[in-house]
């Protein structure tokens, strides 16, 4: 196996040469590259990639363009996961017959995709995926929306959140189902890694890029991506929204071991109230209107009953 | 048609970042890459900026938070030292002003057309601590 880079403090992560590269579309202060930038950082090795439909795939290959710097495929919105199992799969069977040039490179096989491409539309493909027992990374950039075709729910919008297709109103408080938990149905394939990450905590992002790129086997990771236009907040903000995110517990970070054991990767020294979360987004803005502000409450207990539940798969081990 | 086989079929577009091969690229920094013109590096998206972010050296700790941060890869840092930023690829969006610890910041945002060194001669003092 190759070796892991070394990357002891964010002074010495800032000597990465980057493999991703700016004029890309995004919007300014998109989130999704961050993630993309810290995941690609974390190691040496070659990558091969694909991005399925979504925000991240059609701003960064817009022809004649790519903002790639390294083997890179989109098919379409439902089989980005596919398409790096499809190339893995070729990998090892060149290699089984001895037909690779350079054998001893260890190239990382990554599969970047969106909420609506992972949690819906690409849903039964990841799970084979998963099931198959690839060598793969399947990421999710969790934007909880639609963001490229101008913001529809998918089964990642959480409560209470306003889109396109569950708009807020008079008669309505936005989108009525809670999100889905991606990571523990992913968990439930006995995967050996899956993990929920931040872009904010680089350190434990890059610590948990590395566990998942160094296991055999398909893995798991949901990263939190907030999101300047469907979200709604100012662009300059991307960072503090991760930071109410991760500290509000709305999204916790922990890591599930080969299914069962779970870890709790960061506590906060100090808990935000979720409210805090909401009201710094667009999105949420109704919530604060008299006749659904019981909503906040409900959205605290749920928060705290989720991290109860975690605490206790910790403590139990299972 | 004629009977052709899996990989005869013409492929949709592949598009080369570099011109030749780079056999080390996490060991080649982006000034020693030989990019093609159909990498975006090659593009600029300074057009989009209504105000760009001014660095001012002179406070700067090199803590790094400003290129982890940075969505759109222009903060420069070599050596561990952060030297300025990519003008051709900075979006203006402000987060490395955010992140940015120092008193008084390191990085401010000025309007697009502002003058960068009466910017740094006119740099705010420090900031009282009191929130
Ligand atoms: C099969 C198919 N259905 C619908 C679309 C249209 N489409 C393109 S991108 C997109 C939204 C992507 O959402 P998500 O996966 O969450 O990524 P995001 O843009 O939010 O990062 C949709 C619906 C498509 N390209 N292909
Ligand atoms: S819409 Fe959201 S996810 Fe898409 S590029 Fe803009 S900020 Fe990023
Ligand atoms: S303003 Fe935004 S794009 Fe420009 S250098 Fe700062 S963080 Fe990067
Ligand atoms: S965040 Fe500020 S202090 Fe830190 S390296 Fe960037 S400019 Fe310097
Ligand atoms: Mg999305």
């Amino acid at each position: 196996m190759s070796e892991m880079k070394k990357i002891k403090n964010l002074k010495e992560f800032s000597t990465s040469a980057d493999r991703f590269e700016g004029a890309n579309l995004l919007c300014p202060g998109c989130a999704h590259s961050i993630i993309v930038r810290e995941v690609l950082n974390a190691t040496n090795d070659d990558l091969i990639l694909s991005a399925s439909t979504g925000c991240l795939e059609v701003c960064t290959a817009v022809y004649p363009y790519t903002s790639w710097d390294a083997s890179w495929i989109h098919i379409g919105f439902e089989n980005g996961s596919t398409a790096v199992a499809g190339a893995e799969a070729m990998y090892n069977a060149l290699k089984r017959k001895g037909r690779l040039k350079q054998p001893d490179r260890n190239p990382k096989f990554v599969s970047f995709a969106g909420d609506g491409a992972s949690y819906d539309i690409g849903f039964q493909w990841i799970s084979g995926c998963m099931e198959r027992g690839h060598n793969i990374m399947h990421i999710v950039l969790d934007n909880e929306v639609y963001a490229n075709t101008g913001g529809q729910r998918s089964s990642s919008t959480p409560i209470g959140s306003s889109a396109t297709t569950a708009p807020a109103g008079r008669v309505s408080y936005g989108e009525k189902k809670n999100k889905k938990d991606m990571v523990a149905i992913m968990a439930s394939h006995n995967i050996p890694y899956s993990a929920q990450v931040a872009p904010n905590k680089w350190k434990d992002m890059v610590k948990k890029i590395q566990h998942g790129m160094a296991v055999e086997g398909p893995v798991f990771i949901n990263a939190v991506s907030p999101c300047t236009t469907e979200w709604k907040f100012d662009p300059k903000d991307t960072m503090m929204l991760t930071d109410l995110a991760t500290d509000s517990l709305v999204f916790p970070l922990y890591e599930i071991i080969d299914g069962c054991e779970l870890n709790i990767t960061y506590r906060p020294k100090n808990v935000l109230p979720v409210e805090e979360y909401l009201a710094a987004q667009g999105r949420f803005k109704h919530l604060f209107k008299d006749e659904y502000k019981h909503l906040i409450g409900e959205w605290q207990k749920r928060i705290d009953a989720n991290w109860e539940y975690l605490n206790r798969r910790e403590e139990a081990r299972v | 048609m004629a009977n052709i086989g899996w990989d005869e079929f013409e492929i949709g577009a592949m598009l080369r970042t570099f011109n030749g091969a780079i056999e080390d690229i996490t060991g080649t920094l982006q000034e020693d890459r030989n990019y093609s013109p159909n990498s975006s590096f090659t593009a600029s998206v300074a057009d989009w900026r209504i105000e760009k972010p001014v660095f001012n050296k002179d406070y700067c700790i090199d803590c790094q938070f400003c290129w982890v941060y940075c969505p759109d890869i222009s903060i420069v840092s070599r050596d561990k030292k952060m030297i300025g930023v990519d003008m051709d690829h900075c979006k203006g969006c402000g987060i490395c002003v955010e992140v940015c610890p120092t008193n008084p910041k390191s990085l401010l945002m000025f309007p697009e057309k502002a003058d960068e060194e009466t910017e740094i001669a006119n740099w705010p003092a420090k900031e009282d601590k009191e929130k």
